[in-house]
């Protein structure tokens, strides 16, 4: 071996480049050119189609579903159905466990106390801890447990894809690529697998604008707290023959504002720091396949509603105890929550929102929705009121006890709608992205976009006199 | 050990010789790739072999990294490795470059191609690119019961002959011909069954080109698996591969394919979601 010479990878390169030219200018078309068609041989033997085939249901229910006239329609009206069913069905059993759950409270309660248990031991596992799981599992359960398994179904139809298909005019317009329309339908599962199933898209500047605006979609978190306050707030002034309806219907809304900014914003990006043109692609719409029932609900029982659940249980339990404490140490009389909180309030006034939300959503950071359920607990936790909480309790105590009022209702929709990924999301952006740069960017994007537009929707309202 | 020939056990169920053994994969024999074109069902076999909840979906694209899981079959343990869908080894994308590494790199014992009886054609593409790059390859015909709504029939063993490597009709949602392609598997790996694949011949200019050229990338980079293939990249000038060989990423990624990916992707598949 001592006289070897070395080989180095720029001598490999160079041995490439000289073979090269003797091989002729058309031998790559005749390598793929002789694959294609040593595919096609090898079919042509091996596969019959049976030649009298019938009409093809596949392709007439595409032509409907993916027609320029019916697509969108026909997908508005998909997710306007699924919102009303999860809206209809999850009333009772919400205010079912909500009665069941606070009702344990009180009674655990009681019994710490006749066996003489500090106070403050009580206190803060029952009323604080214990309340935000109680809040969190009769918020969000019954919501989940409807809307995951029928979103699943459309999944594991192929109705996925023919989203992407209705949609991908408006991304090109955008100057975004065509497949974000699947990482946006991701989203509304989960924003961090949305981040995640972005890797389809090939251009990394089109993957990064469709990573920056994954997170104006609700994911499945942030539906419960949406259809929460559409049932609660903007259907009660309606009449109740009418409030699921108008409830679906709001709730449609805020989806479809999200998938506004997602546009508009992919516009900006792409005609600033995110220059370029469009990409073309092609995209396989799948045959339909009948969803497989044990699947589905493992899918969407399993992996999404106890997953969901889980993550807001983990966060839920600290932020009922800091909720809690905050609520139970004095300063000058007064308790530290309702400091901070009247600190925060002129700052939640101009967004339309209060000083409450605001704290709320300081503690909920971690996962932010749970937000609501936080809220709650602040309004609620602080008095020591332990009547079990229905919707109409719900309203009274929000609009007669602090002031709600619609503008309220319909901001924090937006800022729920529109604020900062969870944690869990800007993590996945991070690893995604390799990037500090684009995950801050992600967080400053969407918080700016959520204080921006709550401010105006306040100050427009309040302009015109509606509140 | 006993010698399974392929077939005559469509009738017994697909657990009789087979062991999930979901995310225990601290010790295998084997290791598995479960490679094809996106949306052919390489979850649902995945989830069917290994007992775990990878999440499917009817959609190309659903699987954008690598989930792994175990499972046994006739006392030997195998690790699986589920891929993202690819068209292509030559694609860009981060799915299919995932995929690709794991083909050319991952040195896996066997590479199980899943492909979609409704459309074979285009699902042979990527076979003749597995081909190229390694022996040990079995195609799974999946996706049967929808060819046989459809009108479409496939004779496997013509397949089998054309292309060199044993061909198994399966419908993975049921099970049916899963124990088949276990079987298959495992004698592909053992040698019982010899693959003659079928590879694209050229010209005997290309031939002698990409010969020296590999010899000379054998050279620079011990152990790398797939030379030949390299070599035909970099005739055809393929930058992404002159990149990897001038930086020495290639040694890189020989190293990293059999560690990277794992512990994310473990965590995916009990939470069943990417």
């Amino acid at each position: 071996m001592t006289t070897y010479k070395e080989i180095t990878p720029q001598d490999i390169l160079l041995k490439a480049d000289a073979l090269r030219p003797q091989l002729g200018s058309g031998f790559r078309d005749e390598i793929v050119q002789s694959m294609y068609s040593e595919a096609q041989r090898i079919v042509d033997r091996a596969v019959q189609q049976d030649k009298k085939q019938k009409w093809d249901l596949d392709q007439r229910i595409d032509r409907l579903v993916t027609s320029p006239i019916f697509g969108l329609p026909i997908m508005l009206l998909i997710l306007a159905a699924i919102f009303w069913l999860t809206i209809v069905g999850a009333n009772v059993p919400s205010q079912l466990l909500a009665t069941g759950l606070f009702w344990i409270e009180e009674q655990a309660a009681n019994l710490f106390t006749s066996v003489g248990i500090p106070w403050w031991i009580t206190g803060f596992l029952w009323h604080g801890v214990y309340r935000g799981l109680a809040w969190v599992i009769s918020v969000m359960l019954p919501p989940m447990a409807i809307f995951f398994p029928v979103f699943t179904i459309l999944e594991d139809l192929g109705y996925l894809p023919r989203v992407a298909f209705n949609l991908d005019w408006l991304f090109k317009k955008a100057g975004a690529h065509g497949k974000q329309a699947l990482s946006m339908a991701m989203g509304f599962g989960c924003n961090a697998a949305g981040v995640i199933s972005t890797r389809v898209i090939d251009s990394p500047r089109e993957r990064l604008i469709a990573i920056l605006t994954n997170n104006f979609v609700p994911c499945n978190g942030r539906f419960p707290t949406l259809i929460m306050l559409a049932t609660v707030f903007v259907a009660a002034s309606f009449p109740p023959a009418f409030a699921s309806f108008v409830a679906a219907g709001s709730v449609l809304v805020v989806v479809l504002i999200g998938v506004f900014f997602t546009m508009l914003m992919s516009w900006i990006l792409s005609r600033t720091v995110l220059k370029g043109e469009a990409s073309a692609f092609t995209l396989e719409l799948p045959p339909y396949r009948r969803p497989s029932i044990g699947r589905i609900l493992y899918t969407s029982l399993i992996d999404r509603t106890i997953f969901v659940l889980w993550r807001a249980i983990l966060t839920a339990a600290p932020a009922g105890a800091v909720i809690w404490i905050l609520g139970n140490i004095f300063v000058q009389d007064v308790s530290l929550a309702n400091h901070i909180a009247g600190f925060l309030n002129p700052f939640g006034l101009l967004l339309g929102l209060d000083g409450v939300i605001l704290l709320a959503y300081i503690i909920a950071i971690p996962a932010n929705e749970i937000v609501v359920p936080t809220m709650m607990m602040v309004y609620m936790g602080v008095g020591m009121m332990t009547d079990p909480p229905s919707y109409n309790e719900l309203y009274s105590l929000l609009v007669s006890g602090h002031g709600w009022t619609m503008l309220t209702a319909v901001n924090l929709m937006l800022f729920s709608l529109l604020h900062n990924p969870c944690a869990t999301t800007i993590i996945t952006i991070y690893k995604e992205t390799k990037s500090m740069r684009w995950t801050v960017l992600s967080v400053v994007i969407t918080l700016g976009t959520a204080f921006l537009v709550t401010f105006l929707v306040a100050s427009l309202v309040r302009l015109v006199g509606w509140v | 050990m006993t010698i399974h020939t392929t077939s005559g056990c469509e009738g017994c169920p697909m657990t009789a010789q087979l062991e999930q053994m979901g995310l225990k994969l601290d010790k295998f024999d084997r290791i598995i790739a479960l490679a094809g074109n996106p949306n052919t069902g390489k979850s649902t076999l995945f989830n069917a072999l290994t007992g775990l909840n990878q999440h499917t979906g009817n959609w190309p694209g659903k699987t954008v990294t690598r989930a792994e899981g175990g499972y046994v079959f006739q006392n030997v343990r195998y690790k699986l490795v589920d891929l993202p869908g690819t068209y292509s080894l030559l694609s860009a994308s981060q799915d299919e470059e995932v995929a690709r590494n794991f083909i050319l790199f991952g040195q896996p014992d066997c590479t199980v191609v899943v492909t979609d009886a409704t459309a074979l054609e285009r699902n042979l593409n990527l076979v003749l690119q597995v081909l190229e790059i390694t022996d040990k390859v079995v195609v799974a015909v999946n996706l049967m019961d929808e060819a046989k709504r459809k009108g479409i029939e496939v004779d496997t063993r013509s397949l089998a002959r054309d292309l060199g490597v044993p061909a198994i009709p399966i419908t993975a949602r049921n099970g049916e011909g899963v124990q088949t392609l276990l079987s298959t598997i495992a004698s592909v790996i053992s040698g019982e069954i010899a693959t003659k694949p079928l590879r694209i011949k050229g010209s005997e200019q290309f031939q002698s080109a990409v010969n020296s050229l590999s010899e000379e990338i054998k050279k620079l980079f011990p152990g790398v698996p797939n030379a030949r293939w390299l070599a035909i990249r970099l005739l055809d000038g393929d930058v992404r591969v002159k990149e990897a060989i001038q930086t020495g990423e290639i040694n890189e990624l020989v190293n990293s394919q059999r560690r990277s990916d794992m512990q994310f992707s473990s965590r995916m598949a009990v939470e069943g979601r990417q």
